[in-house]
């Protein structure tokens, strides 16, 4: 279970996160929703010990982030920020083996190989594997983060806004596979979702946040509702019932 | 030797091997080529020398690769941090203070300590005082680094100005890298703290290829990030201080072989590259003494070529990555 209690960022006068107390439970996949500037990907960010809180406090199954060794998260927690920019030259296969690092330390074993051959056939990237990060699209090197972040096999996955980048194909295909990981091996995956309709789909629990605080949280069911989302959002958005799915209709 | 050339083995290891035979060749050229009369008098002459610029070339090579590692820039150097300023001030400032004909007393190991104390506690203090702070960023460090770096700069220009001519001639040639007057009597005292940094840093070598992926990704892997960037500054610190103090300030020849040699070495591991750097450095170095003392009779300074060339590859690289 992630717990954050009374968790607070500010930059300067500035309330990024404010008092913001949750409980995400164990297993299936929470969505976090939100404006730009509302401060998901900073929770993010501070539930994954990346930045430091003002004040507050986080814990993963009752580690606090704070205080444990980082290897030790590193083999429980595992985090996909945005915008990932390396100097270093790799391929594909040499960033997902990276995601063995916290298991390895950097002496990899025959199960290392597989976990991370694993990863990328998961990811559909087994034809690229040996190509450079700077010779494949946006997407593909977004698939290769997530094979990382796969790889290191570790029962929390906090993935920022996953779907960047992808197109409509890759981004159901991601979509599906992380349900199928939740499902099948009992991970737990909180991701940063700009559109609604994947996260009344696809997850178990949605937190709404605006900014800075959490407003609503619960099942799609009860988050993906015009009141709601107009509380959240601010625009007026039309929910459709189609094939037992919830879609918002918020392109008119 | 000749079967690590088999070329099944993987690409690093035959770079490295090619380029320690290279290495080693160029090396015996320089102690041999044009040598004649007392062979005990020349071996140890240019032994010394050799020995002083494989240390050079150790330093610059890997004190370059560890920092473009952690400010995952590959256009920046440890001159950055305004490490060389500082030696600059400091060797200006006891020759103002003190006058050429004291300084010249002090003892050369002792200095060498000073110069690698100053540079250490500039460092750490640097990274103290930025990093455990509100503003956790490496590039506002480097940045306060340039800052004071140019400080320093101008601080010792200040002092050149106003010293005697005579004073400042002085001063000028400890100033200018000079590997033909390497400064020999502190060469034991460079191989001990280049062997200790090296130590230091042996250990974590795996770490620093996770390092390279940047700070989010690193402490997602569960690296210590601030334990192993302090690690890595003070290596460079030390690394540093052997260089300048052996030769003087060189700019541009680490970012020379760095760049070379993640392109030589086709891997980015730690492993492969820094051997590559070092041994593209310390045949540069020996190979380009071993030119400038046969072919060009010592009518040029091997730091001047090597600036001229490092220079053009700086700017093809900042056009190439501007692309």
């Amino acid at each position: 279970m992630i717990v954050t209690t009374n968790l607070t960022k500010t930059y300067g006068s500035a309330v990024v996160v404010n008092d913001v107390s949750l409980k995400l439970p164990r297993g299936g996949v929470t969505s976090i929703i939100g404006s730009n500037g509302a401060g998901k990907s900073t929770l993010l960010a501070l539930a994954s010990r990346l930045l430091p809180a003002t004040s507050g406090s986080v814990t993963i199954d009752g580690l606090d982030v704070t205080t444990t060794p980082g290897d030790m998260l590193a083999r429980r927690l595992s985090i996909l920020r945005q915008d990932n920019h390396i100097a270093a030259r790799l391929t594909i296969r040499d960033l997902v083996a990276f995601g063995r690092y916290p298991h390895s330390k950097g002496r990899m074993t025959a199960d290392d190989e597989k976990m991370v051959s694993d990863a990328i056939r998961y990811l559909g990237l087994e034809a690229l594997s040996d190509r450079f990060l700077d010779e494949i699209s946006g997407g593909q090197r977004q698939r290769a983060f997530v094979a990382m972040v796969l790889a290191q096999d570790t029962d929390y996955v906090l993935l920022d806004e996953p779907l960047n980048n992808l197109d409509m194909k890759h981004a159901v295909s991601m979509m599906k596979l992380i349900r199928r990981i939740a499902d099948e091996l009992s991970k737990t995956f909180v991701l940063v979702l700009h559109d609604i309709n994947f996260a009344s789909i696809y997850s178990d629990h949605i937190v709404a946040m605006r900014e800075g605080t959490v407003v609503r949280q619960g099942t799609p069911r009860e988050i993906v509702r015009s009141d709601v989302l107009n509380q959240i959002f601010g625009i007026d958005i039309a929910i459709h019932e189609i094939d037992g799915h919830r879609i918002g209709l918020y392109y008119v | 030797m000749l079967a690590s050339l088999d070329p099944s083995q993987p690409r690093p290891l035959r770079a490295i091997a090619v380029l320690a035979a290279i290495a080693v060749a160029v090396a015996v050229a320089f102690m041999t080529i044009g040598a004649n009369g007392q062979w005990d008098f020349v071996l140890s002459f240019r032994g010394s020398k050799l020995a002083a610029m494989a240390l050079v070339g150790y330093a610059i090579a890997v004190s370059t690769v560890l920092f473009q590692t952690i400010t995952a820039n590959r256009i920046l150097t440890p001159a950055i941090m305004g490490l060389d300023s500082l030696f600059i001030l400091i060797q200006t400032s006891l020759v103002f203070a003190l006058g050429s004909g004291r300084v010249a007393l002090i003892a050369p190991q002792a200095m060498f300590l000073v110069h690698c104390a100053a540079m250490i506690g500039f460092s750490w203090l640097l990274y103290r005082t930025l990093f455990s702070g509100r503003l956790q960023s490496l590039h506002l460090v480097m940045l306060v680094g340039l800052v004071l770096g140019v400080l320093f700069r101008s601080l010792a220009t200040l002092m050149q100005r106003i010293m005697s001519p005579n004073e400042f001639i002085v001063l000028q040639d400890r100033l200018f890298a000079n590997f033909n007057a390497v400064n020999t009597d502190v060469l034991l005292i460079s191989a001990v703290a280049v062997a200790a940094a090296t130590m230091l840093g042996w250990r974590s070598l795996r770490t620093f290829d996770v390092l390279a992926l940047g700070r989010d990704a690193a402490i997602s892997l569960g690296v210590d990030y601030k334990a192993t960037v302090t690690l890595v500054l003070i290596i460079v610190a030390v690394l540093v201080s052997v260089s300048t103090a052996l030769v003087g300030p060189v700019t541009f020849f680490g970012l020379l072989v760095a760049s070379l040699a993640y392109r030589i070495a086709g891997s980015s591991k730690h492993i492969h590259v820094l051997p590559v750097a070092v041994l593209l450095a310390i045949t540069a170095l020996i190979g380009g003494q071993l030119v400038l003392e046969r072919v060009f009779a010592l009518n040029t300074a091997l730091s001047i070529i090597i600036e001229f060339a490092g220079g053009i590859a700086f700017i093809i690289l900042t056009l190439r990555s501007a692309r």
